[in-house]
């Protein structure tokens, strides 16, 4: 979300200005298992994003005080690399936008793990992005929701994300950088496939109700990809 | 464990009533109670049922952002005071601190509450504002509240004077220039019911939050928050609520800001 002065035309004869469709996906390649040390792991490209996660425990909370007698706790650290963004340099450590990723992402994985198995213990969920263009939380859970599945923990479903945006009066999905910030709109959206569940949603810009839907019946659509590719990559790791 | 009062407010709600006998979708009462901190450049302290937050604004000069030379900075933070309920602690922001800032700050921003270009002062020189949510007293729904008083505070803001390397903050001044107006309706999901504007023994047992944030003609922001799921129809549902109850948010916040 920007709108400077010279503005740059996101949709020429129906094609954007990386040459995709209005609801086509951007390439998205996953490999589970990559981080040896993990309990679950899980490497993701998806465009121009470069995104590791990797997930540790159940273990014993830390500290003590932080444990529900009843369930697992997660813990959850999105991060951004300091060098991951072809403009400036981020500073490293959490700021107010990770910390709010950080939250969100928890309360994906805290609807789909089945944490009454590990009473007391802790799960971490690590999402690194290594390289950034846009829609890194989308990438990050996805990514995620492989390197959980990879590691055994029981989940009802496996979760995806991906976005959903507007420029002018079209509808995007997948928004890259350029998009996301010259767009009129950019929804993240996280999904649990199985239900079709709304487990994040995030908005800001200008929508009315009816491109809200149909933003969502394309995050919908692009799920049946998504979805196939999560699976492919455990299955490779299992094969 | 759920607790007592926990257990009780499952058993209202799975009779299909709620508190003081408050329909689902019926918001307790509102007030808003303008230029609190008359120090301020504005301010506004808003009232939901018992929740209470006061919205100061303060606008000084400062650098642009690097990527907007030529507007001025809008910052907004939330502070959830201990002595506003005995669940908040004191020290740094706290991750839900910092969504509540953000998602106040996403529904101003998008709705345009705050005219960014009209804080250009020079080259390398703006305006910047900043507006600081304060929580005085808990009782749920947070985010409607604040949303109110930080738009009701924008709406009502002096605008200082920058002359001669001084900045002027007292006499005959302009108001800060303003182009948009937001609220929110925000939504708990307690099992299957859909509550608008929870109380703060409501949120205790909402496994899932829903804030849309509006103007009169589209949505501007929207969160969605904690673990609970919310299906495609309940999220639609909950835009028709949205539009159809923020009238009632715009006349309120309206007559306070004297429109």
């Amino acid at each position: 979300m920007g709108g400077s002065q010279d503005k740059p035309q996101l949709i020429i004869d129906g094609k954007r200005t990386d040459g995709r469709a209005p609801g086509e996906l951007r390439p998205i390649k996953i490999e589970a298992g990559v981080v040896k040390n993990a309990k679950g792991s899980a490497y993701l490209e998806w465009g121009n994003n470069k995104v590791l996660a990797a997930v540790y425990g159940p273990k014993e909370a830390q500290p003590k005080h932080i444990a529900d007698p009843n369930k697992a706790i997660i813990k959850c650290r999105y991060q951004m690399a300091p060098f991951s963004s072809l403009e400036e340099h981020n500073r490293s450590g959490p700021n107010r936008r990770a910390i709010e990723i950080s939250k969100v992402t928890k309360e994906v994985f805290e609807n789909v793990i089945l944490l009454d198995d590990f009473p007391g213990c802790e799960i971490d969920v690590f999402v690194e992005v290594l390289q950034s263009d846009g829609g890194t939380r989308a990438a990050g859970i996805t990514a995620a929701a492989v390197a959980v599945a990879s590691s055994g923990i029981p989940m009802r479903d496996i979760p995806y994300a991906v976005s959903a945006g507007k420029a002018g009066d079209s509808i995007l999905l997948d928004l890259n950088k350029l998009e996301d910030n010259y767009s009129d709109a950019d929804m993240p959206v996280a999904i649990a496939p199985r239900e079709g569940e709304i487990l994040l949603l995030q908005m800001d810009g200008n929508l009315t109700k009816e491109q809200t839907i149909q933003a969502l019946d394309m995050i919908k659509k692009a799920g049946e990809t998504i979805v196939k590719i999560q699976r492919d990559a455990l299955e490779a790791k299992y094969r | 464990m759920v607790g007592e009062n926990e257990e009780y407010m499952l058993e209202l709600l799975g009779k299909g009533k709620r508190e003081q006998e408050r329909d689902k979708m019926q918001y307790r009462d509102i007030k808003i109670e303008m230029g609190k901190i008359p120090h301020a450049e504005g301010s506004a302290q808003v009232d939901i049922g018992d929740t209470r937050v006061l919205a100061g604004v303060k606008i000084a000069v400062g650098a642009p952002l690097p990527d907007k030379p030529d507007e001025g900075a809008l910052i907004t933070g939330a502070e959830l005071l201990p002595l506003a309920s005995s669940t908040y602690e004191p020290g740094p922001p706290t991750p839900e601190a910092i969504e509540f800032a953000r998602v106040v700050d996403r529904g101003i921003r998008a709705a345009e509450v705050v005219d960014l270009k009209s804080l250009f002062i020079e080259e390398g020189k703006v305006w910047s504002t900043f507006v600081d949510i304060y929580v005085l007293n808990y009782d749920g729904n947070l985010f409607d509240a604040g949303t109110l008083a930080s738009t009701a505070a924008l709406l009502s803001a002096r605008m200082p004077k920058y002359e001669d390397g001084n900045v002027i903050r007292e006499g005959n001044l302009g108001k800060l220039k303003t182009s948009g107006k937001v609220t929110s309706c925000t939504f708990a999901k307690v099992g299957n019911t859909i509550l608008l504007d929870p109380s703060g023994n409501e949120e205790k047992v909402m496994a899932g939050r829903m804030t849309i944030a509006n103007d009169e003609n589209v949505i501007r922001a929207m969160q969605k928050g904690l673990r609970g799921a919310f299906s495609y129809s309940e999220l639609s549902s909950m835009m028709d609520t949205t539009f159809d109850k923020s009238k009632q948010l715009r006349d309120i916040l309206n007559k306070a800001v004297g429109e």
